[in-house]
Order: structure tokens, then sequence, then C-alpha cells
């Protein structure tokens, strides 16, 4: 027992400051690929799970980036398209609509910007503000896996750690979804687990909120087809969408943070450099 | 490679005749039984007078080709340490009318689940087998569809049909209470359904229903260019991703008749012994929450998390995806690296044999992981179980060695130890998995000594050959999973399989919890640690 004590003195603090402070991914990290048009943008299929589309437009086309399918492995940053795009160090990308993680790849005269996607803000701050008036700033979230491969689990056990420990935010993972205020949806939603899921989110008190973390919730790699439904708001309206395969912890909390309301969510009109 | 005694051996066992090829790789043997009868009789050749055991089963529907039938390949694999690194297939046509093979079950019981997978997904029935229920497909799922057949469209959408609900194994008798368990469960883990039965706390049965995270991923594969499947290989499962990663292109560099270079083997290695590390500290840490020991949690998560940090330092991503790929590795690890890996690995080294001690000093742990979850060594070879539980019920297996892949295919690589214990108890497999951190720390000292300038890729030429097969077979943190990959015509993915090792182990869970009472449930479950994702996909 006495070792145990010396050996947690000893131990210290490990707790991280991250959001108070804002936190740097290594160095090579892959957060947002970023594009920079007219230098040879690589085709669409050179993405494995599709989240580069061609589009025609009055200038002949563009390029969109679905960062809702994007795995983030790095491909079309790869080679011979190095020069074009690059990986980006952004991690804090979680959107309240799945339309706000799709950007335009839009040549302006080398000066880049990304189209105005479309805004359903007006509606979700209605919600938020119901949602924060009976929740306060306080979260208590049940985690659903819906057919994921376990990274985005072992993430949000992560949150849990010493290192993270999100409960320092007023946020915590419940047992029963009756005790919960929101679910946290990973996985693809399986045939297998629709059922399941659809209950426990009906479990859940009103107002509840919905957050779909990780590619196969918010409709990436995997798809639609016999097994899977494609994504959490196949089954139920999402609030907030957190990008990545995982994303990292702090990509997690920062968007739990989004779904309070105590952070802005992406923002989409500066996302391309 | 065509072993001549054993050809014989297996035609003095069966009636009709038998024809044997080299393949898929140049040490394998593949023998064709013209009669799909003489199955159980080849299969008592191989297993007992060989001592082989199962390693996968394939069905591939070939109703393409002119032959129209559907094809099952039986792979086995040597079950002794020190025997040679070869896999012999036995391989059977089924006439798509009357899809029929005898059942192996009943004499080799690691054929339980692959066969009700088969039946599920290609219509392909066991004859004999005991046990009639689904496997992969759940209620509701429409009769006589089949969805790894080719004439199956895997991208639409299943209309769910009326079910009865499903006949789970119980037991029966005064005072005996069903509990059901899941399939959402009350913590961050993987969906699943348990249906013990027991009397009062001693568990009589435990009906353990998988498949739940099934999404069609070797359906999905398909029709895909070999290359952007990797990243879907890469994405079965979360915490094996390097292993299954791996796997996935050692088939696939086999297909496309590559080398790849040594420094990439290297790193390879590497990464897959960064994955091992920081699964079992990781793992360790959770079998403490089984026991209410929340010191010994806490720093297992604390200790994951270092790990967890480094590999995202390395590969840009905290599961150490983005460093295999087809053909070599995408990341160099630079020296600078290289010293920081070396140095966090000592520090968790450290830390990590400071808290075994802990663990071993507390007697109130250690008498909750004594004895509890028994898994005898006669049950662990009957079900072929893989890696850690295998090794800690004294089947003295790793794939590294019985398979080498990666760096352990060059002629200077380091010698590997296995580590067995005999016990099969919790206890025992949690010392195996602290065992085998300190040997993969080592194993990267050894790695990061041989690693010399050089190529870190070859390229792979599309298309890639088609028609053909590549087989592997990589000791994840898990046990050993093994891949099956074959082209088609255009270079195509025709059909791919992974027999993950938590496939192999989960009815050896079952076992285990039969032993122990239901609150022991959660530790006998952690102590093994296995994977839904890559035993559902």
């Amino acid at each position: 027992m006495l070792r145990i004590l010396i050996n947690a003195l000893r131990t210290g603090v490990v707790t991280t400051r991250y959001p108070a402070e804002p936190n740097s991914p290594p160095e090579r990290f892959r957060g947002q690929p970023i594009f920079r048009p007219g230098t040879g943008l690589p085709p669409p299929e050179v993405c494995p799970t599709g989240a580069i589309s061609e589009h025609p437009d009055a200038g002949g086309s563009h390029l969109a980036v679905d960062l809702a399918r994007c795995v983030f492995c790095g491909r079309c940053a790869e080679d011979q398209w190095s020069g074009a795009v690059a990986t980006g160090r952004e991690f804090e990308l979680a959107a309240r609509s799945r339309a706000d993680l799709r950007i335009e790849v839009v040549d302006d005269d080398a000066a880049v910007h990304a189209k105005p996607a479309s805004d359903p803000e007006a509606e979700a701050a209605r919600a938020l503000s119901e949602i924060r008036r009976v929740l306060g700033r306080s979260l208590h979230l049940r985690h659903l896996d819906a057919g994921s491969c376990n990274a985005c689990d072992w993430e949000l056990t992560a949150l849990l750690n010493p290192v993270y420990d999100i409960r320092r935010l007023g946020i915590d993972f419940v047992a029963s979804p009756r005790h919960a205020d929101g679910v946290v949806i990973t996985g693809p939603v399986t045939r297998n687990l629709a059922t399941a899921v659809r209950r426990t989110i009906e479990a859940v008190p009103e107002p509840r909120i919905v957050i779909a973390v990780g590619a196969c919730a918010t409709g990436g790699i995997f798809g639609e087809g016999y097994a899977n439904l494609g994504g959490a708001d196949q089954i139920h309206p999402v609030d907030v969408y957190i990008p990545g395969c995982p994303p990292r912890p702090e990509a997690i909390i920062f968007g739990i943070l989004v779904a309070l309301g105590r952070l802005e969510s992406r923002k989409t009109s500066t996302s391309i450099v | 490679m065509i072993d001549p005694t054993l050809i014989d051996a297996l035609r003095a066992a069966v009636t009709g005749s038998v024809n044997a090829e080299t393949g898929p790789r140049p040490t394998d043997l593949t023998v064709g039984l013209s009669l799909k009868d003489d199955l159980p009789a080849a299969v008592a050749v191989l297993v007992g007078q060989y001592a082989m055991t199962l390693a996968t089963l394939v069905a591939t529907d070939e109703t393409a080709t002119p032959d129209g039938a559907l094809q099952v390949r039986y792979v086995f694999e040597p079950s002794t340490p020190g025997a040679k690194d070869w896999f012999v297939t036995l391989l059977v046509t089924v006439n798509a009318a009357h899809p029929e093979v005898p059942s192996l079950t009943t004499a080799v019981p690691a054929a339980n689940w692959h066969e009700r997978e088969m039946r599920d997904l290609f219509g392909i029935v066991p004859v004999g087998h005991p046990d009639p229920r689904p496997l992969v497909v759940h209620d509701g799922w429409p009769q006589g569809l089949f969805p790894l057949r080719k004439s199956f469209d895997g991208s639409q959408r299943v209309a769910v049909e009326p079910a009865e609900e499903f006949p789970h194994r119980l037991a029966e008798g005064e005072g005996v209470f069903e509990i059901p368990v899941g399939p959402i469960h009350a913590g961050i883990i993987e969906p699943g359904h348990f249906r013990f039965t027991s009397v009062g706390e001693t568990v009589l049965l435990l009906d353990a229903r998988l498949f739940y995270t099934h999404r069609g991923l070797e359906k999905r594969m398909e029709g895909l260019s070999p290359l952007d499947a990797f990243y879907i290989a890469e994405r079965i499962c979360g915490v094996c991703s390097v292993a299954h990663g791996l796997g996935y292109c050692e088939a696939l560099e086999q297909i496309a008749g590559v080398d790849v270079p040594r420094r990439a083997r290297i790193i390879r290695s590497i990464t897959l012994e960064l994955e091992r590390i920081y699964n079992h500290v990781g793992d360790v840490g959770n079998v403490c929450a089984g026991a209410a020991f929340h010191y010994g949690t806490a720093t297992g998560m604390r200790l994951k998390e270092q790990l967890q940090q480094m590999n995202e330092r390395l590969a840009g991503n905290r599961f150490l995806r983005g460093i295999i790929i087809p053909g070599g590795v995408r990341l160099e690890i630079p020296d600078h690296l290289l010293e920081y890996i070396s140095t966090t690995l000592s520090e968790v080294l450290a830390e990590f044999d400071s808290l075994m001690e802990r663990i071993e000093a507390n007697p109130s742990v250690v008498d909750r992981f004594d004895d509890t979850g028994l898994l005898q060594n006669q049950a662990a070879v009957d079900l072929a179980v893989a890696g850690v539980a295998a090794r800690a019920s004294g089947v003295d297996r790793d794939a590294r060695r019985d398979h080498p892949h990666a760096a352990f295919m060059d002629s200077d690589s380091p010698r590997l130890n296995v580590v067995t214990r005999t016990a099969g108890d919790a206890m025992a497999r949690v010392t195996v998995r602290a065992l085998e951190v300190r040997e993969s720390v080592r194993l990267v000292g050894e790695f990061i000594r041989r690693l010399a300038p050089g190529p870190l890729r070859v390229s792979l030429a599309e298309p890639l050959p088609g028609g053909r097969i590549g087989i592997s077979a990589i000791e994840s943190p898990r046990g050993e999973a093994v891949h099956w990959l074959r082209t088609d015509a255009a270079g195509r993915v025709d059909r791919y399989h992974l027999r993950s090792p938590s496939y192999h182990n989960w009815p050896a869970v079952a076992l285990a919890a039969e032993t122990a009472i239901v609150p022991d449930f959660p530790l006998v479950n952690k102590s093994f640690e296995l994977c839904y994702s890559c035993t559902d996909r």
C-alpha cells in the first residue's frame, strides 16, 4: 500500500491542459488535408474511401473533399501529389452538420477559399439553447458501439484516463441510457445492431444530444450495404460529427464541447490555406 | 511442396482420387479431393498422423467459371513447435445446386464457427453439424439469401423479416436462472450478447452470441483494387491495425511476386512489436479493473497512453495506421525517433515492471486471478486457440516463429523466446502478457540494431497478376491471424478472408467462464481480451 502511494506521488500530475491551452499534434500527425488548387491535384480515384469528388462548374470542374468520409490515410498527399496536397495538422474538425464537413476546392486566382457551406446554424442554435437550458454546462453521455473497429472506443476510454480525465470538464460516461443526456455513436450502424442502437437512443430522455465519432459513424469508409446502414445519421439525426479514423482524444473533447455549445464549431470559410 | 509420404497416406485413406500440387506458397501443399465425402478421412490423416490443426476455412464462389461450382478450402498448419512453415489445403468442389459437405466439427471442434459461417454466407451446408443456428446473420435475415455468393449485390439493403427469438443454448432445472447481458454493455466496450445460465453465482452454461459488428467487410473488398482494399484491411480492427495491415500486405506481395526491402521488413517488425506492447500493457491494466484494483487500472491506462502518444509521433496515428503499406512502409523512422522509441520503452518497461510487482504483492488481486477462468490444455488444442490464451494453457505456438513474417524472415533475425505457462488461469494469461512485453521491448532493441539504410518500398504495378492466391499468418497481439487473398482475372480482389485469433478464442472464453462465477466473468473476459470487430468483420 505504501509503495502504491509513493509511486502515485512520484508520478505527479499528468493531466493535459487542453482545451484551456491549445494542443499541438506531433509533426507526422495527419489532420485535415490541405489542397492547393492549380498545381496538379490528384484525381478522385486516389482516395480509397471516395472522400474526394469532382464537380463541374463554370470554369470546368473543381474538387470537393468530404472530411466525413476521410480516413486521414495521407494517400492523396503522397508521391506526385505531395506538392499539391499536404496533410495538415488541424484536428479540431467537429461540425454541427454533415455539409459543413465538405470542402470545395476552388481556384480563385491562386488565392483559395472555400464556398460557404449550407447553413443550418439557426436551427442548431435553437436546439442548442434548449439543450443548454436543460443540461447546464455538464454532460453525461452513453457510448454506443454501432459496429466500430474498436479504435474510436479505445479513444473514448482514453478520455477517462489520468491524462485526459474528461470528468474535470463536467463530462462523464454513464452505464445506463436512462442516466444520460446524450449518446456517442461509433461505427457504421450494422444491420445486426440497428435495433439495439435505436432502442438505446430512444431510452435517453429528451432533449438529447447525438454525437457521431469517427469515419464509420460520420458516413465514411465502409459505406452502405447488406451489413451496414452507413452512418449514425441513418438511424437518428446527429447533432455533432467528429471526423477522424479514429479522432484523437483532443478532437473528441473538442467535438463534445461543440455539442455543448461551449466551443464554436469548425470554421468552414477559413479552412483552406 | 509435394510431400510424397503425406500424399500416400491421404491416398490410402480416401476412396476417391487425390490431386496434389504446390501452393499457394512454394512451401505449401494443396490437395484436391475428387469426392467431398472423403474429407473426414483426409482430415483424420492430417490431424491424427501429422499433428496438424485447422488454420482457416475459405469458401469461394466459382459459379462464374465453366465449372459453375462452389469450393471450400480447409487449410491446416502444423501444431508442434519447430515444425516447418507450411500450410496444407484440402480443396473440395461443391455442386451449387446441392451445396453440401460433410461436417468436421465433431472431429475437429475448431471447425465449428467456420462451418456455421460458411452456411450463413455461402449457403454451403455442413451435413452433420451439431448446431443448426445461424452465426453471422442475425434475426430477420431472409432465408436462402447468401451474401458472399457472387450473384448477391453487397451494396443493397436487405429488408428485416419478422423473426422468432433466437434459440439460446440453456440449462434447465430447479433454481436455474437465465442472465441476459448485452449486446449493448454498461461500459465503453464492444457489443456481444452473453446468455448465462446459472445456479446462484455458479455459471452452468455461457452462450455467447457475436457478429453484432459484422460489417460485411470481406464482401466490401471484393472487386476493389487490392491497393485500395488495403485501407479496409487496416481498419478491420483498431487495436490489430498493424497486424491485419501487415497480413494483408504479405498475402498481396506474394501475389505480386515482390520482395519487400530489408529496411521495410525491419520497420514492419518494430511496428508489430510496438502494437503488441501497447496492447499488452493496456490489457494488464484492464484485467486489474476486473479485480477492482484501481491503482493497476489507472497505471495501465497511463502507460498505454504514453505508448499511444509515441505511436502518434511515429506514425501520425495513435493506432500506428499509416506506416505499413503494400510493398513496404510509407514512413521512415529517422535516428532521433529510434532514440525516442528506445527511451520511451525503457521508461514504460520500468514502470510496468513496478506495476507487476504491485499486482503480485497484492494478495487480494492474486486471489482473484489465481484459478479464475480455467482453460484446459486439451480444450485449447481442440479449439485451435491462439496467442496469449493458448500459451497460458501450455500450447507452445507463436506465428512469429512458426510462420516467420516481416523481419523474422531474415536469416539474421533475432531469436524469439516464446513464453508459455501451464496453469491456464487469469494469472497465467497476465503473466504471459507481462513477460511478452519484456520480450517485445528486447526484440525492438534487436531490430533497431539491425536497421541499415536502404529503400523503404517497392512499387506494386497494377493490374496485379490475376487468379493468384496469397496466404499469410501474422502473430497479432491476440495471436495468429491467417489472411487468405485471391485476385480475379483482372487483378482485383476476388475473395479475401481473415481468420482472426479471436475467432478461435471466443469459444474458449465460454468454456473458461463455465469454470467461474458470474461476478468473475468480466475478469475472465478481460484476461482473454478478445476483439469482436476482427471476429465479426
